[in-house]
């Protein structure tokens, strides 16, 4: 196979994100930080939020990746801020599904945005845990502002 | 010399596929190496033949399958120049060997305030034995630092081994700098301090001549699988004296002499240190991947790896926005080249080789505090063994280019 079915996985957009990515950073000591490793590589996702009135009022991450990971965490903060947090949960689930291959709503597709272009990824098994890395780590974080 | 490479390849049919419609260059040895045709016909044949429990029947089978797990510890005996059989315990990994050397041993000789000293380019499974080994015993752990070529620094060795030194642990070649360590010069040091130098082989038994003697190493650890054999299968060689020494960490069946309802006694090395039934099909596996080596001849296998690196390395190093860890000299290593693409991560690099066909690791290689010292999170990293050959290494080469090429392109057209 040549590097074209790399361009199913790499699109513009993706390597845009990663090149420029949205939301990086870390906010105050007044939010809710998790931080997730991606065993199999090393790499170190810090994932900051704050959260007002059941909503999202802000989310940004921080740490060193592959391209899919940035890539997959910058447009997770896009699509994921001023959600409420029990739909946020319910769209990390909806992407956890998409990237292991099931279809998911055209809603949750849209709610996505960007992030709903990583489908492709289903078709790199070994680079499903670099998409899922920022996701899991700000699912882990609501959880514990849920309990 | 001319090397018997299409004989060779013709024994390891995995090699003979294609993967994402790409022909196989596997350059992943590093991690595990290939069984070849003898290997897995000898272990069928056991079960086919002799499959039966070790060192308990009296019955014909039985006695077949203990002749031929005890000659497999002889070959792998005479496969280190070790003096007996009876200083090799089968274990089931380089892990499981490294352990039971800081359990079994390092307990017996590691107290409050002595130093245990390892480099900071060990595999995690032989740096969080010491780690753990130092916690209990209230030792420290000291780090040997290397030079920038990634080769050890022996003024840091000199500093770091004093007289507080118990155990100096350190690999024989090291899996992401491909260093060939200077393990009789550090056997010397430990020696004059009264420590005691335990080898990791993991990366060296299949890629050159071992001599365990010679090495004038305590202990000498590896796996099966890293030189053809089937996993699970794993050696510790110890000196006898220190075999004799050391406390078992497992109990149970045939590692015992005599037990009454409140004591115990433990035969002699290595039967104390394989308690229950061991893997007998696994052993027979490494007697005939040392048989399939040693046909072709540790030496001229460590030559023609040379060559393939002699021809792999300088390419690299040409490859422009390509870092390349560890010796820039061919000499100075085993088959292993660790590398990286400058603004890519290991992990899209590899994927790209993959849809090429090229199998090579992208990670930390269990090795994060090296990692943290070359201030990477991961690298890439290929190594070779005795069946690749020069398709391989331009396969590598060229798909490292056309990578390289395809992100270039990619963000050039997102400026
Ligand atoms: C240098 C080194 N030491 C130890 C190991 C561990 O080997 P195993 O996983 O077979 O126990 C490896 C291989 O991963 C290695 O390369």
């Amino acid at each position: 196979m040549s590097l074209d079915q790399m361009s199913s996985l790499y699109r513009e957009v993706v390597l845009d994100h990663a090149q420029h990515p949205h939301h990086r950073g870390s906010l105050g000591p007044d939010s809710l930080h998790f931080t997730l490793e991606n065993p199999t590589c090393g790499d170190v996702i810090d994932v900051s939020a704050q959260v007002k009135d059941g909503t999202i009022a802000a989310v940004e991450f921080s740490g060193d990746g592959c391209t899919i990971s940035q890539a997959s965490a910058s447009m997770m903060t896009v699509a994921l801020t001023h959600q409420p947090v029990a739909k946020a949960r319910q769209l990390i689930l909806s992407f956890s599904k998409m990237i292991t291959g099931e279809k998911i709503s055209a809603t949750d597709e849209q709610a996505l945005g960007d992030a709903s272009l990583l489908a492709s990824v289903a078709e790199f098994p070994a680079r499903i845990k670099c998409a899922t890395l920022a996701w899991h780590a700000l699912d882990e974080l609501l959880q514990k502002e849920e309990a | 010399m001319s090397w018997p490479i299409n004989e060779i390849r013709a024994d390891f049919p995995i090699l003979d596929q294609r993967i994402n419609e790409e022909r196989l260059a596997y350059l992943d040895n590093a991690a595990t190496m290939q069984s070849p045709l003898p290997v897995t016909r000898a272990v069928d044949a056991y079960y086919a033949t002799t499959h039966s429990n070790v060192h308990r029947g009296v019955y014909t089978l039985s006695n077949q399958a203990t002749a031929a797990y005890e000659g497999a510890r002889q070959k792998v005996a005479t496969f280190l120049n070790a003096a007996s059989a009876n200083d090799i315990v089968f274990t089931r990994s380089t892990t499981e060997s490294l352990n039971l050397v800081a359990c079994g041993f390092g307990d017996l000789v590691v107290h409050a305030g002595d130093e245990i000293v390892i480099s900071v380019a060990e595999h995690h499974s032989n740096l969080i034995p010491w780690q753990q080994l130092a916690a209990r015993a209230g030792a420290t752990l000291k780090y040997i630092e290397l030079k920038t070529d990634g080769t050890f620094d022996m003024t840091s060795a000199a500093a770091q081994i004093t007289s507080k030194t118990k155990i100096v642990a350190v690999a024989q070649v090291g899996n992401v700098m491909g260093a060939i360590n200077p393990v009789t010069a550090l056997a010397q040091m430990a020696h004059q301090v009264g420590a005691y130098l335990v080898v990791d082989g993991a990366q060296a038994v299949s890629h050159l001549p071992v001599d365990v003697q010679q090495l004038d190493a305590d202990f000498y650890a590896f796996s099966g699988h890293k030189m053809g054999a089937p996993t699970g299968i794993g050696v510790l060689y110890g000196k006898p004296a220190l075999l004799e020494q050391m406390d078992p960490v497992q109990y149970g069946g045939e590692m015992i002499s005599q037990v009454t309802r409140t004591t115990a006694t433990w035969k002699a090395a290595p039967l104390k240190f394989e308690a229950g039934t061991p893997n007998i099909s696994g052993a027979i596996g490494l007697g005939a991947a040392i048989d399939y080596l040693q046909q072709y001849g540790l030496a001229n296998i460590q030559t023609y790896e040379h060559e393939l690196m002699a021809s792999l390395l300088p390419q690299l190093l040409a490859l422009p926005g390509v870092t390349v860890y560890g010796p820039t000299d061919p000499a100075l290593r085993g088959g292993v080249v660790a590398f990286n693409i400058d603004g890519l991560h290991p992990h899209d690099a590899a994927t790209g080789l993959d849809l090429l066909g090229v199998e090579v690791r992208a990670g930390h290689h269990c090795a994060q505090p090296l990692m943290q010292d070359l201030g990477v999170s991961a690298t890439a990293r290929a190594s070779v063994a005795l069946y690749n050959n020069q398709t391989d290494i331009d396969q590598l080469i060229d798909g490292i280019k056309q990578v390289k090429e395809f992100f270039l392109h990619e963000s050039r057209s997102n400026e």
